[in-house]
């Protein structure tokens, strides 16, 4: 079956003018019945698996075969209920979603206490059993109310006998009955799937509590991180370097008269750490928010920032200046990026180019270096994790042999 | 003297081991994390360790639990602390065993050579040095009690709790040695403390009844 036909029957039902006989209306209910026949047919798979779930949840804890069972029987339940969800959506022009809570970075033998807590994994049984009793007998009405005269029919061809003519006759009222009740029916039956199966405004909320939670303590965890590294940047750079440069100052200033060749090697010494104790300052200052970017803003920073790679690489950003908290991100995001460029990718160029539509704040880090990326990486996760804090998205497209392509995107109104 | 260093980052551990050198203490054992260190402070021919608070493995507090573990094992061995930053809760533990023999100062402190070796020597003699920042944590801590204190008391007690003796504080504030006596018994008087002639155990004195205990 191509995907036109498959358009074409499960095209939206519509409710218009059941009083026109047309060639258009007959075809658009044949097409209807066969989708209810369909519907029907599912009874068989629900009953099943409605009776497995029972199962399941008798043997369920006491004997731990129900948890063996259910790792069977609740990802075959989501499956034919992912199918009834496309088909149902279909016919009513509209995605189903399910709102699943997430279960699948657990254990396995976890997993079920996921399931039993979970009021989408129960509106699928309850749809089981839709399925098998009430859902069955309304979806084979049509089908009934129209194969019954066509039966007769036949067999008044096929077998002799004023008998059949005679039901054939008295069927009429049935397919009259077809006529008209099949599309309500079907939508019906559709809409009965969705109010089941589709996911409730309060679990979308809840699980976008869930997300904002979660991203919120990584932002947390990665503040505190961050802070920590300063604290050790600093305690272990410039200030380790300046109570040295004291300490060789105050041991020359005791040799001065004494040793005045020795008292001014130390002095030497002590200028060049204050040297290095500037530039670990100076570090510290870079990664915790780069001048440059207070001064420039995002374009500007990101441009900086490219000057001084050993991959050439091109920048075309064109954004206004955002809000610090976005621009930051944004920023150590794209600098992350750049790092694993130049660090794993083996490339010859790079490139960056970011634009902002008032909405959203788009920006792509290309090279074409040999790829395979690691999404899941420490240093990729980490761009998603900064970005999470604002709802961004990070997408890798790393293709073995390159070339790399990291997607950013943050939302972001006040610009 | 003979004495053991503790202290992570090379540049400093160079530049104490040329101070202590200079001073003419000889540093038999320069170690760079808190196992050695274990290591070293069991040795029987050291008068003295220098270490600093923050060593590996673990960067936090290797230096004072290897000081407070030693004076456990040697009971009033002499341990110097340097830190690049004071602490008054760390001061409290060094301090908890009133045997003295104890110093706990920042590595700013250092590059005052002439007053770091006498701050070294002064612990070795079974003096009390704290740093003036630890001092002045516990003054401004306990301040109300000190309204009774004059301003040259208050500066009096400050040094005193810092671990200088009589002498010294009269040629810190130029005054002579008979007004700082003075001083220190008015103080003394004011505050309830018990007379003690003896430098130290004034000092701990001082420094107990700041930390509140």
């Amino acid at each position: 079956m191509t995907d036109f036909t498959t358009m074409q029957i499960l095209a939206p039902v519509r409710l218009g003018r059941p009083f026109e006989l047309t060639a258009d209306g007959l075809l658009d209910r044949l097409r209807l019945t066969l989708v209810s026949a369909a519907y029907a047919a599912s009874f068989v798979p629900s009953l099943a698996l409605a009776i497995l779930t029972v199962l399941c949840l008798a043997l369920g804890p006491a004997l731990g075969l129900g948890i063996l069972l259910a790792q069977a029987v609740v990802p075959a339940t989501a499956g034919l209920t992912a199918l009834h969800r496309r088909v149902s959506g279909r016919l009513l022009d509209e995605e189903i979603t399910p709102g699943y809570a997430r279960s699948g970075e657990v254990a396995a033998l976890v997993r079920p206490v996921r399931w039993m807590r979970d009021p989408a994994r129960w509106r699928n049984v309850g749809f089981l059993w839709f399925s098998a009793s009430g859902g069955f007998a309304m979806s084979l009405l049509p089908v009934a109310l129209l194969t019954l005269p066509v039966t007769w029919l036949i067999l008044a061809v096929t077998a002799s006998g004023w008998i059949w003519l005679l039901l054939l006759v008295l069927s009429g009222p049935a397919l009259v009955a077809w006529w008209f009740v099949t599309p309500p029916l079907v939508r019906a039956r559709a809409l009965a799937e969705r109010a089941m199966l589709g996911d409730s405004r309060v679990t979308r909320l809840e699980q976008r509590v869930e997300q904002v939670e979660e991203s919120r303590a990584e932002t947390l965890d990665h503040n505190a991180a961050e802070v920590r590294r300063i604290e050790r940047d600093l305690h272990d750079g410039a200030q380790a370097r300046i109570a040295s440069v004291g300490m060789n100052v105050g041991l020359a200033e005791k040799l001065v008269r004494t040793d005045p060749d020795a008292a001014a090697a130390l002095l030497r010494e002590a200028r060049e750490t204050t040297m290095d104790a500037l530039d670990d300052l100076r570090s510290v200052v870079r990664g915790i928010h780069p001048p440059v970017l207070a001064d420039r803003g995002l374009a500007g920073a990101v441009q900086a920032l490219a000057l001084a790679l050993p991959v050439p690489t091109s920048v075309a950003v064109e954004v206004p200046r955002l809000p610090a908290p976005v621009e930051s991100a944004a920023y150590f995001a794209v600098a992350e990026c750049l790092a694993n460029t130049v660090k794993h990718a083996a490339a010859s160029r790079a490139w960056v180019t970011g634009r902002y539509d008032g909405d959203r704040l788009r920006i792509t880090v290309g090279d074409d270096g040999r790829g395979g990326a690691d999404a899941t990486g420490s240093g990729l996760a980490g761009v998603a994790r900064r970005l999470d804090a604002f709802d961004g998205d990070v997408r890798v497209l790393s293709p073995a042999g390159g070339p790399t392509l990291v997607e950013l995107e943050v939302p972001c109104r006040t610009a | 003297m003979r004495a053991v260093l503790a202290e992570d980052q090379a540049l400093l551990r160079v530049g104490l081991t040329r101070i202590l050198e200079a001073g003419g203490i000889e540093v038999v054992e320069a170690v760079d994390n808190a196992p050695s260190l274990a290591r070293a402070l069991a040795r029987e021919d050291i008068d003295i360790a220098v270490v600093d608070v923050r060593l590996p493995p673990t960067h936090t507090t290797e230096g004072l639990e290897a000081a407070t573990a030693v004076r456990e094992a040697r009971p009033a061995f002499p341990v110097l602390v340097l830190s690049q930053w004071v602490e008054p809760l760390y001061a409290r533990q060094l301090l908890a065993g009133g045997e003295g023999s104890i110093g706990y100062l920042l590595k700013d402190r250092v590059a005052d050579v002439d007053a770091f070796l006498a701050a070294v020597r002064q612990v070795a003699d079974g003096g009390t040095v704290l740093d003036p920042e630890v001092v002045a944590a516990l003054v401004s801590a306990r301040s109300r009690p000190l309204d009774r204190l004059t301003d040259r008391e208050r500066e009096v007690l400050t040094l005193m709790a810092e671990g200088r003796s009589n002498a010294a504080i009269a040629a810190r504030l130029v005054v002579t040695e008979k007004a700082v006596g003075k001083h220190t018994n008015n103080i003394f008087a004011k505050l309830d403390l018990p007379q003690a002639s003896d430098d130290n155990r004034r000092v701990l004195a001082v420094l107990a009844w700041l930390d509140g205990r």
